[in-house]
């Protein structure tokens, strides 16, 4: 294409995208200008993987424009889009796990000196093309992918967190070559958590909230508080802590926690993490997306093995080999997917009875009078929804999830694990599960709770601690922290703003290196 | 990466070239030598085991090697088809009736026509399993009905007759009496029809879409046409099984033999994931001549007959549960 | 259009896919309904308690084996291997007649087999996660093969199949009420109570819907799976007794042609192979809605070939239109 002065590559207006009850995209735009490097910023959940899906034609936005290179355009495919000039990098390789790198070149017909420039470029010196993608290990298939990409020369690249699960040697050099696009007449679309590379690398960002774009900003020094501002939003107003909660239990010294870890270990993902949960507490776990919290909450749910390290319930060590070990140790888990916690084609009924036909001497027959009466209060506690609750799949997101949780209360609990309990429902609905779990710890319940809405934490919890990079890092007091100090804390950044990520363990690399 | 691929040179790299094609192929070499331990036992047990022995052997699995060949197509894209059977009786009768009389020259016309049906009915299979979003064992297992009426209206009892040079083309040996001519017709068969397509882009594509779907639409793959595709090529091996029937027994049979769920069992002692994503054509023929010699082994040791079937479903339950117990231990890694 | 007359197009819609969804018993029962009626059409006079009672008689052992078929389809998976199981219970029995123990030996002895038969499918697929298809598939072979053996060594024994099976199979009260019923009612009370007021009827729907769900709320999914085969065989075997009753023969394949009738019965009932949906209501209709469509055929005079292509087309409409209906829109 001649040089023909169109401001924007790529010029995005109005989309928007729901699955089912829930809002992805409510109406976002973006407008990325050739040369430059554009963030797409936002907390977890605003839309920007969704965003991408419609950009790459992964998926059919409900409603919207999207013009590249002054030409309006509807992708129905990733193949589209590609042959329109628009690729993207997904968080999980899109590489054939059973073909090799050579005939997944093949597929994408994708040229191999390129590939193979790019991929030196990107520091993979010597990359066997005969080797089946499934034994390589993830940083060297996100390196691939991206190769690949790069190779047939597109005019936008998205890449959505392409630094993540890469060691730092290699994430730099992605950086380094992402950055040489500036002043070309092609751009790259960056999304990360890591505001440091933001600042390194990007002319400009678009920062999304709630399925919205509420902002674009000119990435300069000082510019991250500004990026945070956005993405949080304005909190005041929504809810106050006061509605959850009215007071705490003072800790008693010197009592048995509930659940304690010591040097709980998995692979990579979590390293030497240590911490209590008291009875009558809600702990709080502040953490971007990856940092070993999901490892963790499996492990405690009995759902994952840990490598190493001790668990101690009630000051007994334990150990988990199944979640029913874990839930009659009194441990129960309710998942933010719900698609992996409900029976989406079952009652509401069946769907909280659940657990308690779970074990083998409770096969035979219901006593229904009995279950009316624990499920209508099961029902009534939670203020469910069920008027749709044939199928709870046809219940909104909100309703959805107070069925995970009503699954556990019923029974009565003494431990709850609650992962991001809050992902993607209504404002009335948080606060309704967040007074909930208040309730709970002040009958002498403890919760551990990991939320990715930071200013939740504050709300409904004591204490909160810190993991980046599989690692406890901190430990906070929920009470005075406010967003923004969370938010430092979640990237590892002191109050300077200045960044102190952990570099990886050399021991750690080189552990990478062998597997390859 | 390795140690092995940094040095560079183009002797290693042949050698490196051959051992990465001898470790994908692994299982199938495997069972190759499994086969010939197979009729070394043979003729230990049988000294009057022979070449003709051999040839009644190629002979007799013909049709079901090409059937393993058509389910490891469909398995491979992720699928499974149960018509294939019913597929094999519908060419078959068809064939037979139609070159029933007629000249040589009419029953090459024939075998073409026999083999775009094949095609076609594969490929309704394909176009129903992806337009109606029915899983692809409800959809096949309907066709299994479909196909086996339609076989029966063609001929409601076996008759017909195949082209001499159909059965000349099958019986005896070639060059030396060791190889069965149906050995060789079979293999040179498959390798014209599956080596190319196998190269082609739209073989890639079905592996893809039977390794992972999403990656494989990612990648830019048409995932419903691809699969539209791999049941179609089914079909025609179908159809290449169903001639197979024909020349071999010199008739055509509207009742289905036990080829759809035997194919399945050949296909998984093949080597092919059912998972889908993974192994190819050769394997499975492979596994159709071991679970026949081994049939053949219990005959001459005159145990009973049956306990060779009882045999053929113990290999094809321990083949699946040691393959399944290589994936839980390698998820749980 | 105005909005008012679209919002009430909208609900309407809604209303019959909500009702096909919601209770497809009843656009199934309309279904046979309609099939009765064409076979009285189609020839007057034909449809009379006694006829009824020959469709009830030739119904029973195909909505057990059915039964069978539903159970596991509950969970996601299939059990092929009731056609080998039923067959080689019918066989077993005849061949036992003459025996000390007499029929109620035979009885006892194929029950257990067949329950031995379930035991190693169900750990197959439960612990070792063979796929569901290839594991019953195996075990039909091996319970055929060993029928087989067993013939070969009781040939001295003579096998017809015992008095008491064949009043029970084929006999009936008063020339209409057919003698299974009164072993098929009770079972089928077991069946749809069971499914809907046992902890264990629900882990069946529970594993097939989400085992991964079932898996974190404390369900271990072997113990069901394990228990799921052993009574899906011993449901086989008993469809295999009164088989053997009805038809008044023993053989090795007497129940083969089942199979696949009986996975067609169950999806047509509203089943979903996929797991976490159906129940046995819809699989005795889709029993009875294949036997009376047999019936009509026959009647048609259109035999084998032309009942099969439309066996085949029934079962692809339905399961399609079940796919559409159900979707998540």
């Amino acid at each position: 294409m001649t040089a023909v002065a169109t401001e924007s590559l790529l010029h995005a207006t109005d989309i928007s995208k729901r699955y089912g009850a829930v809002v992805a995209l409510r109406s976002a735009s973006i407008d990325v200008r050739p040369g430059e490097v554009h963030a797409l910023m936002g907390a977890n959940g605003a839309g920007k993987s969704t965003l991408v899906k419609i950009l790459t034609g992964a998926v059919r936005p409900d409603a919207g424009r999207i013009v590249v290179r002054g030409q309006e355009r509807s992708v129905h495919s990733p193949g589209d889009a590609r042959r329109g000039g628009v690729v993207s990098v997904y968080q999980e390789p899109s590489l054939i796990p059973d073909l090799d790198i050579r005939s997944n070149l093949r597929l994408t017909r994708t040229p191999v000196d390129p590939f193979h420039h790019w991929l030196g470029e990107l520091g993979v010196e010597r990359l066997d093309l005969r080797r089946v993608a499934r034994r390589l290990p993830l940083a060297t298939l996100r390196i691939i992918d991206l190769a690949r990409a790069l190779a047939i020369e597109p005019d936008i690249i998205m890449l959505d967190e392409m630094t993540a699960a890469l060691p730092a040697n290699l994430a730099e050099r992605v950086l380094d070559v992402v950055g040489r696009v500036r002043g070309t007449d092609r751009s790259v679309l960056f999304i990360s958590h890591r505001m440091i590379e933001i600042g390194a690398i990007c002319d400009r960002a678009t920062v999304l909230r709630e399925g919205e774009t509420v902002g674009v900003v000119d990435v300069r020094p000082g510019s991250e508080q500004r990026i945070v501002e956005l993405m949080l939003g304005e909190a005041a107003g929504e809810m106050r802590r006061d509605d959850v909660t009215t007071e705490r239990a003072a800790r008693a010294a010197g009592t048995t926690p509930r659940l304690a870890t010591v040097d709980l270990a998995k692979g990579t993902k979590l390293r030497g993490v240590s911490f209590e949960l008291h009875p009558g507490e809600v702990l709080g776990v502040v953490a971007l997306e990856g940092q070993g919290q999901d490892e963790l909450f499996e492990i405690l749910a009995g759902a994952a093995q840990p490598d190493g390290g001790e668990l101690r319930i009630d000051g007994e060590t334990a150990s988990f080999g199944h979640p029913a070990d874990a839930i009659r140790a009194g441990v129960v888990y309710v998942a933010a997917d719900r698609a992996e916690a409900l029976l989406m084609q079952r009652s509401v009924r069946e769907n909280i009875a659940l657990p308690f036909s779970a074990r083998f001497g409770s096969w035979g027959p219901i006593d229904t009078a009995t279950e009316d009466e624990t499920i209508e209060k099961a029902v009534q506690t939670l203020q469910i929804d069920a008027r749709a609750g044939n199928e709870v799949r046809r219940l909104s997101g909100g309703n959805q999830q107070k069925v995970t949780i009503a699954r556990w209360v019923r029974g009565g609990l003494r431990t709850m694990l609650c992962f991001d309990p809050t992902r993607g429902i209504d404002i009335r609905t948080k606060n309704q599960i967040y007074k909930l779990l208040r309730d709970l710890a002040a009958s002498g319940a403890a919760v551990l709770l990991y939320t990715s809405e930071l200013k939740e934490i504050e709300l409904a919890c004591d204490r909160a601690i810190v993991m980046f990079n599989g690692r406890i890092v901190n430990e906070i007091d929920a009470a005075g922290a406010d967003e923004a100090t969370l938010l430092r804390a979640a990237h590892n950044i002191g109050a300077d703003g200045r960044g102190s990520e952990l570099p990886l363990d050399d021991e750690e690399a080189a552990a990478a290196e062998a597997r390859a | 990466m390795s140690a092995a691929a940094e040095v560079v040179g183009t002797g290693t790299r042949r050698r490196d070239d051959a051992l990465a094609w001898l470790r994908r192929n692994a299982w199938t070499i495997g069972l190759v030598g499994f086969l010939f331990v197979l009729f070394a036992f043979t003729r230990v047990i049988q000294p009057r085991y022979n070449a003709a022995g051999v040839q009644g052997l190629a002979i007799s699995v013909l049709p079901l090697a090409l059937a393993a060949v058509a389910q490891a197509v469909v398995i491979i894209s992720g699928g499974i088809d149960l018509s294939i059977g019913s597929m094999m009786a519908l060419t078959s009768v068809v064939s037979a009736t139609l070159m029933d009389g007629r000249s040589d020259e009419f029953a090459i016309a024939v075998v073409f026509g026999v083999l775009v049906l094949g095609l076609a009915l594969g490929a309704v299979n394909g176009a129903l399993v992806v337009l109606t979003r029915v899983p692809d064992i409800v959809v096949t297992l309907a066709m299994l009905f479909v196909w086996a009426g339609a076989a029966l209206l063609v001929r409601s009892s076996p008759g017909g007759s195949a082209a001499q040079w159909m059965r000349d083309l099958v019986l005896g040996s070639l060059l030396v009496d060791v190889i069965p001519k149906a050995t060789v017709v079979l293999l040179l068969v498959v390798a014209v029809v599956w080596i190319p397509f196998g190269r082609s882009r739209l073989g890639l594509s079905l592996y893809a879409v039977g390794s992972n779907q999403l990656a494989a639409f990612r990648s830019g793959v048409s995932v419903g046409w691809t699969k539209v595709m791999g049941y179609a090529l089914a079909g025609l091996f179908a159809a290449l099984g169903g001639i197979a029937l024909t020349a071999s027994t010199g008739i055509g049979t509207p009742v289905p033999g036990p080829y759809t769920l035997l194919s399945v069992a050949a296909v998984v002692l093949g080597g092919v994931s059912l998972a889908g994503g993974r192994g190819g054509v050769f394997g499975p023929i492979i596994g159709v001549f071991v679970l026949q010699l081994i049939r053949t082994d219990m005959t001459f040791l005159r145990i009973n007959t049956n306990l060779a079937v009882v045999t053929q479903g113990v290999i094809l339950i321990a083949v699946v549960m040691v393959g399944s117990l290589i994936e839980i231990r390698r998820a749980r890694r | 259009m105005s909005v008012e007359a679209r919002m009430s197009r909208l609900r309407e819609r809604g209303g019959i896919r909500g009702l096909f969804r919601d209770q497809p018993l009843i656009p199934l029962i309309l279904l046979l309904l309609v099939l009765v009626v064409v076979i009285q059409v189609v020839r007057p006079g034909i449809v009379t308690p006694s006829w009824l009672g020959v469709i009830l008689r030739a119904s029973v052992p195909l909505a057990i084996i059915a039964g069978c078929q539903t159970l596991t389809m509950l969970t996601g998976g299939i059990d092929l291997s009731v056609g080998a199981v039923a067959s080689m219970a019918g066989f077993v029995t005849a061949t036992m007649v003459n025996s000390p123990g007499g029929v109620a030996q035979g009885i006892a002895i194929s029950l257990v087999a067949a329950a031995l038969a379930g035991v190693v499918t169900g750990i197959g697929v439960g612990v070792f996660r063979v796929h569901p298809l290839i594991m019953t598939l195996g075990m039909s072979f091996v319970v055929l093969g060993l029928a087989n053996v067993w013939q070969l060594t009781t040939v001295q024994t003579g096998s017809g199949v015992p008095a008491s099976l064949r009043s029970v199979g084929s006999g009936t009260i008063g020339g209409i009420v057919p003698m299974s019923l009164f072993v098929y009612v009770p079972f089928a009370l077991l069946i749809l109570v069971g499914l809907r007021r046992t902890g264990y009827g629900r882990l069946l729907y529970a594993v097939g819907d989400n085992p991964v769900a079932a898996r974190l709320s404390g369900v271990r999914s072997w113990q069901v799976l394990v228990v799921l085969y052993v009574i899906s065989a011993v449901f086989a075997a008993i469809a295999g007794l009164l088989v053997s009753g009805l038809t008044n023969t023993a053989s090795v394949s007497l129940a083969d042609s089942y199979v696949l009738p009986s996975v067609a019965a169950a999806v047509i009932g509203g089943t979903s192979i996929l797991g976490g949906r159906g129940g046995y209501g819809g699989t005795i209709i889709g029993a009875l809605i294949l036997t009376v469509l047999t019936a009509l055929l026959t009647v048609l005079g259109l035999h084998e070939p032309p009942r099969q292509i439309l066996f085949g087309a029934i079962i692809v409409g339905v399961a399609a239109a079940y796919t559409r209906v159900t979707a998540e829109s």
